[in-house]
């Protein structure tokens, strides 16, 4: 992207005229001016907040009272005596290890098949895309509580095919998932950003590779996900940064419960911190979770020279 | 090979219909259950016997000494200042990445791009404390400030995506306005803006979706029941009533999710384009 800024830059300066206005217009003044919001935004309300968040993680703060510098006591208490915090890192890393994968998975199958249906592709886009723009509604979750319930119409559906029912929302062992489910119920959008990506394929490489007597197996593993992989990768990093901080629908649909069994991280570090008033205990609970976001960040981009696979590339499947 | 031509789409039709019913089903039922009695709720038919349209009229105002029309009128005055914020502030920084060019440049656009990645939940106690301060609890503020401020939910992803439009509007009518006596702002305000419409438009959009859904914010500074925002009301129904006002409750949700679908139905090509332009989930 910055390189055809630089060659428009550049065809720009050749012409005579426009290096003269080149010069009198491109102060840095403009630019600084034209992007100050966003830099007095980033300084005040994302770097300065961040740092201070850290300062607060070594602190005891809980607003009304001075600030009290406690060193490195709240990490101490979380890692070693503290069952709520392995809880509801147990419950996040579940629902991370679940939701993302199944998400990812359906939102593929799915956007494989629509992208041979011609017909009637539009509609089926529609109703597939519905759930995820309602989804992360109180008004869903609600809902979904309603379904779930011992009473719900879930338990009376199965029921015609003769399994039991119980109270999903209320039994520890599947209360998470139908939240899981609930996600998953929301992978419309990125099916459409896969959707996208598949029409991108030339059309070339199959043909060329059912002429050489490739299979539909072996042409979905050499050509469908390699040439898919960058918008896999980039949609994999943004679903795993969204899971861990899962939320609204566990507030609202279990509220944490049955025995913690839903007690997903944001939830400890909402209690903590707006229910309790611990902002120092909460804000070291906060960077840790910024740790491990950015630790399996990482993860993924550090295993992406294996599977990533961009079009500039020469050769092999495998990058140096 | 000719019937397996004819019945490879057949079949695939007949799966995508069945799976699109599946998918839509929960809403489908939804909306019958809105209107059903309480003791039919639990009944997997989507049409009521007896449709109780007194779900919608008492729901509507079943919190005591306010309606949801209250809920509404603060959620979309809300909505409306957030989304003018957002307009103003992306827009400008938008232009000025893309088309000026300025010391540290290509540094302050790589830290836009790892603000897209930048999980809120570790701002929340900070930022709190900070609009805890400056008395802006209980306010609607702390949402209409930070969108001022090209932030907020989703204030990266915005100017990204109008980053990536501009980029596309051809360079030639800025200089041409240029040699004309064109200011930059001139140039942003009559030549680009316009022409970045369609983009202005996905912006809008979403800013009007994420701060809809933005309960987490919501919950965190607006504390009293006359400046409540309609998942708010929502979630403080729902803690209150008993079991036996679900059709109410349900009601009221299913009014909740209208704007949004509304938006959808008439802006349906703007999505699309949002989502499968920059990533940007729904």
């Amino acid at each position: 992207m910055n390189r055809s800024t630089t060659t428009v830059a550049q065809s720009a300066v050749k012409t005579k005229k426009s290096s003269y206005f080149r010069s009198r217009w491109n102060a840095p003044l403009a630019g600084y001016l034209f992007i100050s919001p966003w830099l007095i935004g980033f300084l005040a309300l994302t770097a300065y907040p961040l740092f201070l968040s850290l300062y607060y993680s070594f602190t005891d703060y809980t607003l009304m009272q001075p600030i009290k510098w406690v060193g490195t006591r709240n990490y101490e208490r979380i890692f070693t005596a503290d069952p709520k915090f392995i809880q509801s890192a147990k419950v996040t890393f579940t629902y991370v290890l679940a939701s993302v994968p199944l998400k990812l998975i359906a939102a593929l199958l799915v956007a494989m098949i629509l992208s041979k249906a011609v017909k009637g592709i539009s509609f089926y886009r529609t109703a597939i895309y519905f759930p995820s723009l309602i989804g992360g509604s109180i008004g869903v979750s609600l809902l979904w509580r309603n379904i779930f319930g011992i009473d719900g119409v879930f338990n009376k559906l199965i029921g015609v095919f003769g399994f039991e029912g119980k109270g999903w929302i209320t039994s520890p062992d599947t209360a998470l998932g139908t939240l899981i489910l609930l996600t998953v119920w929301q992978f419309g959008s990125t099916m459409v950003i896969f959707l996208a990506g598949l029409k991108q394929i030339p059309n070339d490489l199959y043909e060329a590779s059912s002429v050489d007597g490739a299979s539909k197996v072996t042409q979905f593993f050499r050509i469908t996900l390699p040439m898919l992989s960058p918008i896999l990768y980039f949609n994999l990093i943004m679903a795993v940064i969204g899971a861990f901080q899962m939320f609204t629908s566990a507030f609202v649909i279990t509220n944490g419960g049955p025995m913690n069994s839903t007690y997903v991280y944001a939830m400890y570090l909402y209690e903590r911190a707006f229910s309790r008033y611990e902002m120092g205990y909460a804000s070291a609970l906060a960077w840790i979770m910024l740790v491990a976001i950015v630790a399996a960040t990482l993860l993924i981009s550090y295993t992406s020279k294996y599977w990533v696979f961009y079009e500039t590339d020469t050769g092999g499947k495998k990058r140096k | 090979m000719t019937t397996t031509l004819k019945w490879k789409p057949a079949f695939r039709h007949l799966f995508m219909i069945l799976f699109s019913l599946i998918m839509v089903y929960p809403v489908l039922w939804w909306i019958g259950a809105s209107l059903k009695d309480s003791t039919e709720l639990g009944s997997p038919s989507i049409f009521p016997t007896a449709p109780q349209w007194s779900n919608f009229t008492k729901g509507w105002n079943s919190v005591p000494g306010h309606t949801f029309t209250d809920f509404y009128l603060n959620t979309f005055g809300l909505e409306f200042a957030v989304i003018i914020a957002t307009l103003l502030s992306c827009t400008l920084v938008a232009f000025g990445f893309a088309r000026l060019d300025f010391p540290l440049k290509n540094f302050w656009f790589s830290i836009l791009m790892l603000t897209l990645m930048m999980p809120g939940q570790v701002l929340i106690i900070p930022q709190y404390t900070l609009f805890y301060q400056l008395g802006w609890v209980n306010t609607y503020l702390p949402f209409i400030i930070p969108h001022l401020l090209a932030g907020g939910a989703g204030g990266s992803f915005f100017v990204f995506l109008l980053i990536q439009f501009i980029r596309g509007v051809p360079r030639e009518l800025d200089e041409s306005a240029k040699i004309d006596g064109c200011s930059w702002f001139g140039i942003f305000w009559r030549i680009v803006m316009p022409l970045a419409f369609p983009a202005i438009v996905t912006v809008t959009i979403f800013c009007f979706l994420w701060n809809w859904d933005d309960f987490l914010g919501h919950l965190l500074y607006i504390n009293s029941v006359d400046k409540y925002t309609v998942g708010l009301a929502l979630r403080m129904i729902n803690d209150s009533q008993s079991a036996q006002e679900w059709g109410q409750l349900l009601a009221m949700s299913l009014v909740s999710i209208v704007p949004a679908t509304i938006v959808f139905m008439f802006l349906q090509k703007y999505f699309v384009e949002g989502i499968a332009t920059t990533g940007i989930k729904g």
